[in-house]
């Protein structure tokens, strides 16, 4: 088998892995580093390619940023989403250095949205990238090549081969030369996400319900870095049941639908399951907060489907959408389109117009339409669904990442299921998402852990180095 | 690909541009998209034509092929933007004759052309060594003007024609002239050919740079100066009866000379830079009208400065044929090729300004 030697080894290629291969490099250039990346050049990129934005504090106003946004309100932020469910020191320890992250990637050529687009605030708490998350790889890996990092794609990096608490080096399957090889090196960095894209191993999990699942982002975030740490006694945390899930059209393709797949009316009109039956408070609270805990929801319901159903008077107050909405001119046409039960369906909608209160509707502020004596109430924004034509969009379960990973210390480094740390394996990004996140999620969260610890990761491995 | 399936494309992806929209702010594509829910056909022209093909969002997009949702804004636009072109040329049926063969059409028309400059040449007695530089020793004075004048104002109503009914299609708003002025700035500085503040765009491959703006500026400037060196030489010889040959202290001839070089050095780069681009952002069809209209004024300006170079000489009276054959292939091209595309692309950017400023 041929072998080949490097210093560094960096196993994935989204942003964690590229943030760590550049900043191992800047703090010791006579490196030699290496990159795998799993898919082909095209798909480079990982889910980090599917972005939109990096959360951040910040005192003032900056170029990117509008006005501040403090540490505590960015913890507060964390805090709620995950009600209470995350590591306050990691997530302190993360959130504040999100300032430098943000200039460290303007440094290397990610370029972001200013903050102001005519009178638009366009963001306060979130740097946006200009062109997404796929301008920012793209930039990272010609700064990456341009420095002289090898790069290798369609190289998956099957197991990690350890020697007591070191890791000797990598078996990795050359998928083009349909052959294996072995990187051999004095340290590795893994940043290769979660194993959100492994159908089986979601299955173990969450049982058949997860063949229903659609994936968001990526198709090659297979998780065997993490299954092969787990079976050598790295220290795991998490429940591999919880990650980031949201509500997405059923018509997405399996995978890398991304961003567009969203459905964005949810609070608007009322969701119903297979059996044409309201199952949550679709009024709950705004949509981008209530937005991660559908995909769970829809997750429990029969089949994993699920359909949001609004009227034409609230049409214009939502994204438009990739998918045409499923449009009818009476419950009965709708409910024959869905494939639900007619009677079930006028059932449901007539005793939901029957109990709701009137009220002034506003959908920028938690506003006062609601109902009254429900099972289920929905508190804000109800509206009577009674203006024809009906829109419907059908609902499944979207997964974005998981959160279950390696438990790692401030520095990046892995831990062993001892509480001992291993001498020469670094990780970072999505796969130790879990040691600040354990359920919910802010977004943009993903791509400041990912940056802040793909850092810390490289430059802790060029230190280990010298 | 048919007329359904290239418009079909670019809704479906204008579609997803705006419900992923992480390409605002690249240029003026992505907010003029947002104020859609829904795309016409001409809703397509105008966007099409407000694009300009700097690629950036076809490298950016997640969606770009081999995604099955195929986004490639440059090429699906690029398509469109020729059939615009198609649609709103008047009359119609000359159009369909440099569609099927833009090259072919305009070099047998230039044939054309020569063999008619010829023939009204030979009607006179020529002495080809004793012209002493002066055009109307070789082709009647008459027969030349005559010529251009007909064809210019010909061509001039065929144009406005074309104008506007695109401005009608797209819904031209009213604007003010503060709007007109800012975007004709746009349109002279190429501003969105410069990508994001001006770091050049991703054209003809991955990394950035402000090449093609540059050889463009060459070009639509090396032109005007010759434009504008025609109508001078027409005054000059009208009414301050100056004729030619003017020497290089003469506005006509300061205008025509320095014109000429920039238009040969514009085409020929942006002719290269089109060889050299990244396939996936050509389109293969419409490219074949790119070509057309490089050559054409490359031939125009290079023969205008051999023109010059061999003024004394007894070549001159071939020459001077081909080379008011090209300008005229040029002229009668004018409504039916890219050439429209400057103002097709004003008017977008008028709409678009107009638009943004509300
Ligand atoms: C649609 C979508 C939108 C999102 N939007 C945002 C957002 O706006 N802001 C935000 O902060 N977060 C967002 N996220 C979450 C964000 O994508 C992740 O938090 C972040 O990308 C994680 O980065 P990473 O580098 O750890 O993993 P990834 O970017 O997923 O990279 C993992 C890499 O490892 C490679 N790989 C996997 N296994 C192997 C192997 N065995 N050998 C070699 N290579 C391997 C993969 O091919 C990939 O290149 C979004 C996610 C999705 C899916
Ligand atoms: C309103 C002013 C103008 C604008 C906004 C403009 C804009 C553009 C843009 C954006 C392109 C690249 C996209 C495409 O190929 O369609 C282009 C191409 C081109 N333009 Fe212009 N243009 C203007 C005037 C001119 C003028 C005056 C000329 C010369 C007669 C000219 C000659 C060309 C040529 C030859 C190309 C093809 C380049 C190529 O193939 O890469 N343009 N123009
Ligand atoms: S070009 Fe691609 S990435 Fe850009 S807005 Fe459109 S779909 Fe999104
Ligand atoms: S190619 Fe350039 S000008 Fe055209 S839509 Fe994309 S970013 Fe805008």
């Amino acid at each position: 088998m041929e072998i080949l030697h490097y210093d560094l080894v960096v196993i994935g290629a989204g942003n964690a892995a590229l943030c760590s291969a550049i900043a191992a490099f800047e703090a010791n250039s006579k490196l030699k580093i290496a990159i795998l990346e799993s898919s082909p050049k095209k798909w480079r990129g990982g889910n980090s390619q599917h972005t939109r934005n990096l959360r951040s504090m910040h005192e003032a106003p900056t170029d990117v940023l509008s006005d501040s946004y403090s540490e505590d309100e960015f913890f507060e932020d964390v805090f709620k989403v995950t009600k209470g469910q995350t590591n306050e020191e990691y997530a302190r320890f993360v959130i504040s250095r999100t300032p430098q992250a943000v200039e460290w990637a303007k440094k290397h050529g990610v370029r972001f949205q200013p903050s102001m687009r005519g009178t638009l605030h366009l963001g306060r708490t979130n740097a946006f990238f200009l062109g997404g998350g796929k301008a920012l790889v793209n930039a990272y890996f010609s700064y990456a090549k341009a420095l002289g990092i090898d790069i290798f794609y369609e190289h998956e990096a099957l197991e990690l081969i350890l020697q007591d608490s070191r890791a000797k080096e990598a078996l990795v399957l050359d998928k083009q030369g349909q052959r294996e090889l072995l990187f051999r090196a004095k340290a590795f960095v893994l940043a290769s996400g979660g194993f959100e894209s492994n159908l089986d191993w979601l299955e173990e999990a969450w049982g058949q319900r997860a063949r229903n699942f659609i994936i968001r982002g990526t198709r090659f975030n297979q998780g065997k870095m993490l299954r092969s740490m787990q079976k050598q006694g790295a220290k795991i945390i998490g429940d591999p049941t919880q990650g980031h899930m949201v509500a997405i059209d059923a018509r997405t393709p399996k995978y890398d639908g991304g961003i567009a797949s969203r459905v964005d009316c949810v609070s608007l009109g009322i969701v119903v399951n297979k059996r044409g039956k309201r199952f949550y408070d679709e009024g709950e609270d705004f949509w981008p907060k209530r937005y991660a805990i559908w995909g769970r929801l829809v997750a429990n319901e029969e089949d994993q489907i699920a359909y949001s159903i609004t009227d034409s008077k609230v049409q214009k107050a939502y994204m438009p959408s990739l998918f045409e909405p499923i449009v009818a001119s009476s419950i009965d046409e709708l409910a024959s389109k869905l494939e639900l039960d007619s009677l079930n369906l006028s059932q449901t909608i007539e005793e939901y117009n029957a109990k709701v209160i009137d009220g002034k509707f506003n959908h920028t502020i938690l506003d006062d339409c609601h109902t009254k004596a429900l099972e289920i109430e929905k508190t804000h924004w109800a509206l009577r669904l009674d203006s024809p034509p009906f829109y419907a969009y059908p609902l499944r379960p979207g997964i974005t990442f998981t959160y279950m990973g390696l438990a790692v210390d401030k520095e990046a480094r892995v831990y062993k299921n001892d509480e001992s740390l291993y001498e020469n394996i670094f990780a970072a990004g999505e796969l130790i998402a879990g040691n600040i996140l354990t359920q919910g999620y802010v977004a943009g969260f993903g791509m400041s852990i990912g940056t802040v610890f793909g850092r810390l990761a490289g430059e802790n491995a060029a230190k280990e180095l010298r | 690909m048919s007329l359904v399936k290239i418009y079909e494309e670019g809704i479906k992806s204008s579609i997803i541009c705006n419900s992923c929209r992480y390409c605002e702010g690249l240029c003026a594509v992505f907010p003029a998209m947002e104020q859609k829910r829904s795309f016409l056909l001409e809703d397509m022209d105008y966007l099409a034509n407000l694009c300009h093909q700097c690629s950036e969002c076809f490298y950016d997009c997640q969606y770009a092929p081999p995604h099955e949702f195929n986004v490639s804004l440059p090429t699906q636009f690029a398509r469109i933007r020729e059939q615009s072109y198609k649609k709103y040329a008047f009359p119609s049926f000359l159009s369909k004759a440099f569609d099927k063969n833009a090259l072919l059409t305009s070099l047998l028309l230039l044939l054309f052309l020569f063999l008619g400059f010829v023939g009204a040449s030979m009607q006179k007695e020529l002495d080809l060594s004793t012209h002493g530089g002066d055009f109307f020793v070789l082709i009647p004075y008459d027969y030349m003007v005559g010529v251009f004048s007909v064809v210019g104002v010909l061509v001039f109503v065929l144009l406005l024609i074309s104008i506007m009914s695109y401005a009608k299609a797209i819904c031209l708003p009213k604007f003010s002239l503060a709007i007109f002025m800012k975007s004709l700035k746009d349109a002279l500085s190429l501003k969105y050919l410069g990508g994001h503040k001006n770091e050049g765009c991703t054209y003809p491959k991955e990394s950035r740079s402000n090449i093609r703006k540059y050889f463009h500026h060459l070009t639509a400037y090396g032109f005007i100066f010759c434009f504008i060196a025609t109508n001078l030489g027409a005054f000059y010889t009208h009414f301050l009866n100056l004729h030619a040959p003017y020497d290089f202290t003469q506005l006509p001839k300061l205008f025509g000379f320095s014109g000429g070089i920039m238009l040969c050095l514009g085409t020929a780069g942006l002719f290269v830079l089109k060889i050299l681009a990244d396939e996936e952002l050509v389109d293969k069809k419409s490219v074949k009208m790119d070509y057309a209209f490089l050559i054409m004024l490359f031939l125009a300006s290079f023969t205008g400065l051999i023109l010059m170079a061999l003024r004394q000489s007894e070549l001159l009276s071939y020459t001077l044929w081909l080379h008011l054959s090209t300008v005229l292939c040029l002229f009668i091209m004018m409504p039916y090729s890219k050439f429209v595309h400057m103002f097709y692309r004003f008017l977008a950017l008028l709409k678009f300004n107009t638009e943004e400023a509300h």
